[in-house]
């Protein structure tokens, strides 16, 4: 059965003129965003983006945007107590149930 | 003292050993040398032990501090032109990494991801490009093979910029199957991963083993809950007694146990939705365990403050869940929140008030 998570939130943007059709993305891609047609890489799959950000660090063309990210909502409220970004706490000895 | 420095110290010899490992690891069968000095090798076989490692860090035993020596291992015989397979240093990575090994010669570069596994340590940068840049220098890896290619594991990609690494330490990097059982297959196709070798799943027994976690982490704060409802008890305004514990713990269980084990086959999308959906049929149970709507043992107002509070409790246990799962996203689990965090808070609020209101007006 597949999972399927929030429509419309993903912050990742792709601009198709920078890109240069190596396929990186399609590779790194643990969800299958990408695909490529003709020669460059379009998102086919927008709402089954995580923003792990594997995409946007890997693109040697700097085409791929997004504001990478840790979806769990431990970090995030760590985040909210530190008022810093949202970090896994794992290695700090917290024991949230991330990072299995 | 040997002065292992690059500037204008001693050149380190064939003889020197390039991982520092602990003698007594008992994974350890040997050393090989290589004209850079000597590397541990690694036994592809998980003893009881291992297994016992594992099953304690999944409950949380020593599960920091489950990690091994960063370095260069050797499985089997390799040689300079053997592949050099990149991983993390928690030990059920390295783990699960070496067991599906048996019969190849290779070389395993494990980096300073701090006991982290390689997911999660890419997300935090850990397992990043400036560890991988540094650990190969570090293990003189340029002077043990005579290629310049590293097999990562695709979910290394979020910490890795793989044109940097090839600009900074001159290797180029190919990103292998997210499975460590797909590797035999990727190696002898000629380093190509199939779609499903590049797909992260998400199996129920995937979901299963990650429930202990989840429970044991909720010990802290069910020992507060208990702790303060005794309080109450003792200064005479609490009513709690058995049936509230069970609630409780039947909740907890919905939200830490049933709900991720069901995920992907309960309505809806969010998690703390799907939380409260299991916490709200649960809420209903126990009211019918205790005689609702027949001859019910106790009123309406504490039958409705359960259903304010055990679908919510339910509900934040479960949202908890999506930091371990593989596919949500920052954006979805801040709108999620956004959300649920107040809805939880007012409902368990309400409900409480409820049930001590009741414990006034009834007796």
């Amino acid at each position: 059965m597949k999972h399927r998570y929030l429509k419309n939130v993903s912050t990742l943007k792709l601009n198709t003129e920078k890109c240069t059709g190596c396929a990186r993305c399609t590779e790194v891609c643990p969800h299958q965003v990408f695909a490529l047609t003709s020669g460059r890489a379009e998102i086919k799959d927008k709402d089954a983006c995580m923003e792990c950000g594997a995409c946007a660090s890997n693109c040697p063309f700097q085409a791929i945007e997004v504001k990478p990210g840790v979806g769990c909502a431990a970090a995030i409220i760590l985040g909210w107590l530190t008022g810093t970004e949202p970090t896994c706490g794992c290695s700090d000895g917290s024991n949230s149930g991330c990072c299995g | 003292m040997e002065n292992n420095c690059c500037c204008g110290g001693i050149e380190p010899s064939a003889s020197d050993l390039i991982t520092e490992y602990n003698q007594a690891d008992h994974w350890v069968e040997g050393e090989i040398q290589t004209p850079a000095g000597r590397v541990p090798r690694v036994s592809t076989q998980l003893t009881f032990t291992d297994t016992r490692g594992a099953w304690k860090a999944r409950w949380g035993i020593n599960r920091m501090n489950y990690s091994i020596p960063p370095g260069l291992y050797a499985v089997g015989n390799p040689d300079k032109d053997s592949f050099v397979l990149v991983t993390a240093n928690y030990k059920m990575t390295f783990d699960s990494l070496r067991k599906e090994l048996s019969g190849l010669h290779v070389w395993i570069l494990v980096l300073d991801t701090k006991g982290v596994n390689v997911w999660c340590a890419a997300g935090k940068g850990t397992f990043g490009t400036k560890e991988l840049v540094t650990r190969i220098s570090k293990t003189r890896l340029s002077r043990v093979v005579s290629h310049r290619t590293l097999i990562l594991p695709q979910l290394g990609a979020p910490g890795i910029a793989a044109h940097e690494v090839l600009k900074h330490a001159g290797f180029k990097v190919i990103y292998g199957p997210i499975r460590a059982k797909d590797l035999k297959e990727f190696i002898h196709s000629g380093l190509k991963a199939t779609a499903e070798m590049r797909k992260v799943r998400f199996t129920t027994y995937d979901r299963l083993v990650l429930t202990p976690i989840e429970l044991t982490a909720t010990f802290k704060v069910s020992l507060m809950i208990f702790a303060m409802l005794f309080l109450l008890n003792l200064i005479g305004i609490g009513p709690f007694g058995i049936i509230d514990f069970y609630a409780y713990m039947g909740a907890l269980f919905t939200g830490c146990v049933l709900t991720p084990v069901l995920l992907p086959w309960i309505p809806g999308r969010a998690f703390a939705w799907k939380g409260w959906l299991l916490g709200l049929l649960w809420a209903i149970v126990v009211n019918i365990l205790n005689g609702w709507p027949g001859i019910p043992s106790y009123s309406i107002i504490r039958a409705l403050g359960y259903v304010l509070i055990l679908p919510s409790v339910s509900a934040s246990f479960a949202m908890n869940f999506t930091g371990a799962s593989t596919y949500t996203s920052l954006s979805g689990v801040l709108k999620e929140m956004k959300i649920a965090v107040p809805a939880i808070a007012v409902s368990i609020s309400l409900g409480i008030i409820l049930i001590l209101v009741n414990s006034f007006i009834v007796f």
